[in-house]
């Protein structure tokens, strides 16, 4: 399959990206943020600032009020306190306005099953009054783009995971958004479908679109967010540039071991020689190296198996939201 | 300019019929198309007239508004609450420039259009039955088509409060159901004690079943214009509520 794609999309994209002159660089200001269901607090008071061009990622466990955030961003949810701004727009005072500039990529496929890829297309574009012809051409556009266009007459039905993903994308930009906001967008897609997503909005990315991203994935968070903002409980728990935040609050690398009780707690004993912080986890020791430990590494072959790898976002997210489950 | 909005919802529920043609025909219009042959034909051969006309002349008005409350209050029912729910197609509306009270106008003018549509195709088919309306029966499409904004919207109103679709099976056996029976489509609500009268007039088909009867043969005997403001009432309360209660369903 050819995934290729025309110039004329970069093309569009990069005229329609530039900052206007009267846009301000900060495209999405949330402050003191907050809503409840009934006696829960879901969102509580939170504050944070999307500026153009940057790619946000916005994790949290499950339940920690990211929905909840962007649902209130587009007014899908009325907040109860705070204040929304995006595109210098108060939200949702003028929530027709914003939404014309804004795409989104839905955490729950909503196609419309009985139509075909291009009839949606169509369908969408009529909702933001694209004229029909301007419509056509971007619709070829974003077939091509996301190498769907083999597929134009096809039904919802019939086509793949990773094929509907893409079309739900190609759905966000038919409006050439400035904002576009991927609620788990590679959700229960293979490897291969996954990378492909990522590849186009790699490429969105290098033509300056905003985005806020929410995923569970974290190497995909890592790949694409230039800001983090991992959210718990309702609250913003940190939020910064990804790899500051793993150096400054996890550290260079992590050494995974397993072994028996008696071997761990030896290890343990060598490891306090360096600058680390431990963790134990069932069979399982965790050492977050804060300086280069290279040299207690003989001290390791001793036990069972053991994994030395650099210190990611996963780490970073464990460390925060810590490791029990939340399922409710 | 965005006062017109909600066309864009008509035209996707357009596009998305356009599919399923024959099936939404037969399934709107087959009951009352039936109904007129068995009980109009069939039990109507052996009956004296009814207000002047014969059996089957009696009940053909009344079975066109009865298509056009089927056809509307099946559509915002059924049909809607799938896009609510499973299709999400809501969800994806919302997302767009387009608001609740677009969406909530575009699916009730939808649902009055499939209903004026059915009830055309039977106004059509009453020749067939030897039934030759009146030049009259014009004046009989807009409240037609008031009459498919009132069950589209009541149709909406019971998408809004459904938990699940047998939710509906109350919507049709309580309300829709008696509404087809005691209109005074197969019989003549005037001449029932004062009482029953009263309860039976003030049903929302009513006096559209008597309306169609006036314009399809261009009798003129009762108020018109009493039963048109009534109807134009009933119908801006139920679509207000309509959006009301989407509103609270849809904005948490």
């Amino acid at each position: 399959m050819g995934l290729g794609y025309t110039g004329t999309m970069i093309q569009t994209i990069t005229q329609q990206e530039l900052p206007d002159a009267s846009g301000s660089q900060t495209v999405v200001s949330v402050t003191g943020l907050t809503k409840r269901f009934g006696e829960r607090l879901v969102v509580d008071n939170i504050s944070f600032d999307i500026q153009r061009g940057q790619c946000v990622g916005f994790l949290g466990p499950n339940g920690a009020g990211k929905t909840t955030c962007i649902s209130m961003l587009l007014g899908l949810v009325e907040k109860n306190a705070g204040e929304i701004r995006i595109f210098d727009l108060e939200a949702p005072r003028f929530h027709r306005e914003i939404k014309a500039r804004i795409g989104v990529v839905p955490q729950a496929d909503s196609l419309d099953p009985d139509l075909s890829v291009e009839e949606n297309l169509r369908t969408y574009a009529g909702y933001f009054r694209i004229p029909r012809r301007l419509a056509r051409q971007r619709i070829e556009e974003l077939l091509h783009f996301f190498a769907l266009h083999n597929r134009r007459d096809e039904i919802i039905e019939h086509l793949s995971g990773g094929q509907r993903r893409r079309l739900l994308l190609a759905r966000a930009l038919l409006n050439e958004p400035e904002l576009l906001i991927l609620d788990e967008p590679t959700i229960g897609l293979d490897p291969q479908a996954r990378h492909l997503i990522w590849e186009r909005l790699a490429i969105l990315q290098t033509q300056g679109t905003t985005m806020l991203l929410t995923s569970h994935y974290l190497d995909e968070v890592s790949r694409l967010s230039q800001q983090v903002l991992i959210l718990d409980h309702g609250q913003v728990v940190v939020q910064g540039e990804p790899q500051q935040l793993i150096t400054d609050m996890v550290g260079l690398e992590v050494f995974e071991v397993d072994g028996t009780v008696a071997e761990l707690d030896a290890l343990a004993a060598s490891f306090r020689q360096c600058n680390a912080t431990q963790e134990r986890v069932g069979d399982k020791l965790y050492v977050y190296a804060r300086e280069d430990c290279s040299r207690l590494v003989k001290v390791l072959g001793n036990a069972g198996s053991w994994v030395r790898r650099p210190a990611n976002l996963e780490d970073l997210f464990i460390q925060l939201t810590g490791r029990s489950l939340r399922e409710s | 300019m965005n006062g017109f909005s909600f066309w864009t919802i008509w035209l996707r529920n357009g596009r998305v019929w356009k599919k399923n043609i024959l099936a939404t025909l037969i399934g709107n219009l087959g009951q009352p198309l039936l109904f007129l042959l068995a009980m109009g034909y069939g039990l109507g051969r052996d009956m004296a007239p009814v207000a002047g006309l014969t059996y089957l002349q009696f009940i053909a008005p009344g079975l066109v508004a009865s298509a056009v409350m089927y056809s509307a209050a099946l559509e915002t029912t059924y049909g809607s609450y799938t896009r609510l729910t499973v299709q999400k197609t809501y969800e994806a509306i919302l997302m767009t420039p387009l608001g609740v009270v677009d969406l909530v106008l575009g699916e009730i003018v939808w649902g009055a259009s499939k209903g004026m549509l059915a009830g055309v195709i039977m106004l059509l088919a009453l020749p067939l039955f030897g039934v030759m309306p009146s030049p009259w029966v014009v004046a009989l499409l807009p409240m037609l088509f008031l009459s498919g904004m009132f069950f589209s919207a009541f149709g909406l109103i019971m998408t809004a409060l459904a938990k699940n679709y047998d939710f509906f099976n109350y919507f049709t056996s309580l309300v829709i159901t008696p509404l087809f029976l005691f209109s005074g489509i197969f019989f003549p609500v005037q001449t029932m004690a004062p009482p029953v009268r009263g309860v039976l007039e003030m049903l929302p088909l009513t006096p559209i079943v008597s309306l169609a009867r006036i314009f399809c043969y261009g009798r003129f005997g009762e108020p018109v214009l009493m039963k048109i403001i009534g109807s134009l009432l009933a119908t801006g309360c139920a679509v207000w509520l309509a959006g009301y209660l989407l509103r609270r369903r849809l904005i948490q």
